[in-house]
């Protein structure tokens, strides 16, 4: 019995060690060695690229970046779970709301540019679309293909869920054409796919299905689609040129936000991501710079 | 002394118990809590018939019947396939097979509830899927048919032991009795073994169908997510499950959308627990017998 009570004893002394340990720790170390990136799927890999670049030459930061949405990335903000969000979107009113509510203060930067991208399957014969037959194919007034010069067969919708900037974005341009008064939703029938790349994955295998995702995830695999303005303009193909002077019609800017100024290592990584080699690096991920690069 | 390492050692056990009650209660208690806060901002009725789920448009549309609708079809596509093959292989692993397949053919069964669920939703997502679509010549193979096939392969393993248990513990003079009055084989099984086993067997299917409502992440994957009210089972149809799955990590902490993911929850727990329910009953019933 008294070893018994020995045991306990001593295991309750080292827990109370430990904790103590773990006070002093907490309340020296305000220097932040490790950041939390979350927010938009579409550009997960260019702010993972810029993760690994700026690690390997300050080897002793950790910096972790999950995807999940914009809508996910400014939720987290907002709730205080990450230090950055990466967007592809602005912030919205009711989130700025949401954020002062809670003593948060979003500061924007644009660091990219994105050009969205329609793709249909390669054995689709459609090569062109104007931007009011994108609204029409998305809101199912247009059903069959070949209502746009292609073959007989019912048109299916691939769309990101709601928590994607990509989809918040392509409605407000595409389907709502910058009215923000308008209330035009996608069609009921569209199917809400999980990531970009699962769209990605069911037009590569279905000559049906047309969808839509950031310039980053376009391949050989499947076609992307020339889009103008309206019937009367040019057919604009979606190339970083093109996006970069502005002739593309369904380009964005992409965001990264901080909770108020950003300081230390979070502005370090800002800076990193500004500079001229962070640029290089949103070229190489098939994004378009915001400037031109030396 | 003695004594009372018993009793601290008896207190342990009951607490670690008592913890799963406490956890199960919790849950509900905080489900119930943020979802009746929903019920009373929005309407209950409203909720549950609304034929229209909308949560980031402006007024917010938040009508689960086509997620009822989906989750429903999903589910009875599966037990359709799963809970026939099912009973007929539990049948065949304890009445007819030989030793020698019926335990590699258990074991088998066992290994096919280890694989992951994005394992089984990503394997439809790319073998599946195109199939479907080519074979049965539809606009894409994203349909509420491809996740009850990929589903039925969940189901099965639970609905084959739990059955095979309970048609093992058909006592065997019941057997010896019908074989003695000069019936076959296969007399035997249908009128006397399904007949005693029944209550165990559909006590399996139950739990069968309880893991199929609540399976999230293969149904995101390969059912399409189209929140509409289907015409048939080949159509893209969205559960209740994949949609607070997709949708929770937009949402902010005591928003009314954050509120209505856990209505669904609610929802959703309420269902399982009716067939939970159901399930212990005709398990309770094959034991007394």
């Amino acid at each position: 019995m008294m070893k018994f009570f020995r045991l306990i004893s001593i295991l309750f002394l080292m827990s109370l060690l430990l904790f103590a340990c773990m006070r002093s720790q907490d309340g020296s170390n305000s220097y932040v060695s490790s950041i939390q990136i979350k927010g938009s799927d579409t550009i997960v890999n260019l702010i993972q690229s810029w993760a690994e670049n700026f690690v390997e030459q300050n080897s002793s930061f950790n910096i972790s970046v999950t995807g999940g949405g914009s809508g996910t990335g400014f939720a987290s903000l907002i709730n205080g779970t990450c230090d950055i969000t990466m967007s592809s979107r602005e912030i919205e009113k009711k989130e700025k709301i949401l954020a002062k509510y809670k003593n948060i203060e979003p500061v924007e930067f644009k660091v990219g540019l994105d050009g969205l991208v329609v793709l249909v399957n390669k054995s689709n014969p459609v090569i062109q679309l104007t931007l009011e037959q994108l609204r029409d194919i998305f809101m199912a007034k247009i059903t069959n293909w070949k209502e746009v010069g292609g073959e007989d067969r019912k048109i299916v919708i691939l769309s990101r869920e709601s928590n994607s900037g990509t989809h918040m974005f392509f409605k407000e341009r595409v389907l709502r054409n910058n009215n923000k008064n308008a209330k035009d939703e996608f069609a009921v029938q569209s199917l809400m796919m999980p990531s970009s790349q699962a769209i990605y994955d069911e037009v590569y295998q279905n000559p049906n299905a047309l969808g839509y995702v950031g310039m980053g995830f376009v391949n050989n695999g499947v076609k992307a689609i020339s889009v103008a303005l309206n019937a009367g303009s040019k057919y604009i193909y979606p190339t970083s040129v093109n996006v970069m002077n502005n002739t593309y019609p369904i380009s964005r800017p992409l965001y990264l936000y901080t909770n108020g100024k950003p300081k230390d290592i979070i502005k370090m990584f800002i800076d990193y991501a500004l500079s001229d080699v962070g640029q290089k690096i949103v070229l190489k991920t098939d994004f378009v710079p915001i400037k031109k690069i030396k | 002394m003695r004594k009372i390492i018993d009793t601290v050692i008896e207190t342990v056990i009951f607490i670690c118990a008592i913890l799963s009650i406490i956890f199960v209660v919790l849950i509900f208690g905080f489900l119930f809590k943020e979802g009746f806060a929903f019920f009373k901002d929005f309407g209950i009725t409203k909720f549950i018939t609304g034929k229209f789920w909308n949560p980031s448009s402006n007024p917010a549309l938040f009508g689960i019947l086509p997620l009822i609708v989906g989750s429903t079809l999903v589910t009875v596509g599966a037990c359709v396939i799963a809970v026939p093959i099912g009973v007929m292989t539990a049948l065949y692993i304890s009445e007819i097979a030989p030793k020698g397949i019926r335990d590699i053919l258990k074991s088998l069964v066992e290994l096919m509830a280890a694989i992951p669920s994005v394992v089984i939703g990503f394997v439809g997502m790319i073998t599946l899927v195109p199939f479907v679509r080519i074979f049965f010549n539809i606009p894409t193979g994203l349909t509420a048919f491809s996740g009850s096939i990929m589903l039925a392969f969940m189901a099965m393993p639970t609905i084959v032991t739990i059955s095979e248990d309970a048609i093992r513990s058909v006592p065997w003079h019941y057997k010896e009795g019908a074989f003695a009055l000069g019936a076959t084989k296969w007399q035997t099984i249908r009128r006397i073994v399904l007949k005693a086993a029944m209550p165990g067997i559909i006590a399996a299917i139950m739990l069968g169908i309880g893991r199929v409502i609540g399976e999230t992440m293969a149904v995101m994957m390969i059912t399409g997510n189209a929140a509409h009210i289907p015409d048939s089972i080949f159509e893209p149809v969205r559960t209740m499950t994949a949609t607070i799955a997709a949708e929770m990590g937009e949402t902010v902490r005591g928003d009314m959308h954050y509120k209505a993911l856990f209505a669904i929850g609610l929802v959703l727990f309420v269902i399982t627990f009716i067939v939970n329910f159901i399930a212990d009953l005709f398990l309770g019933k094959s034991k007394n017998k």
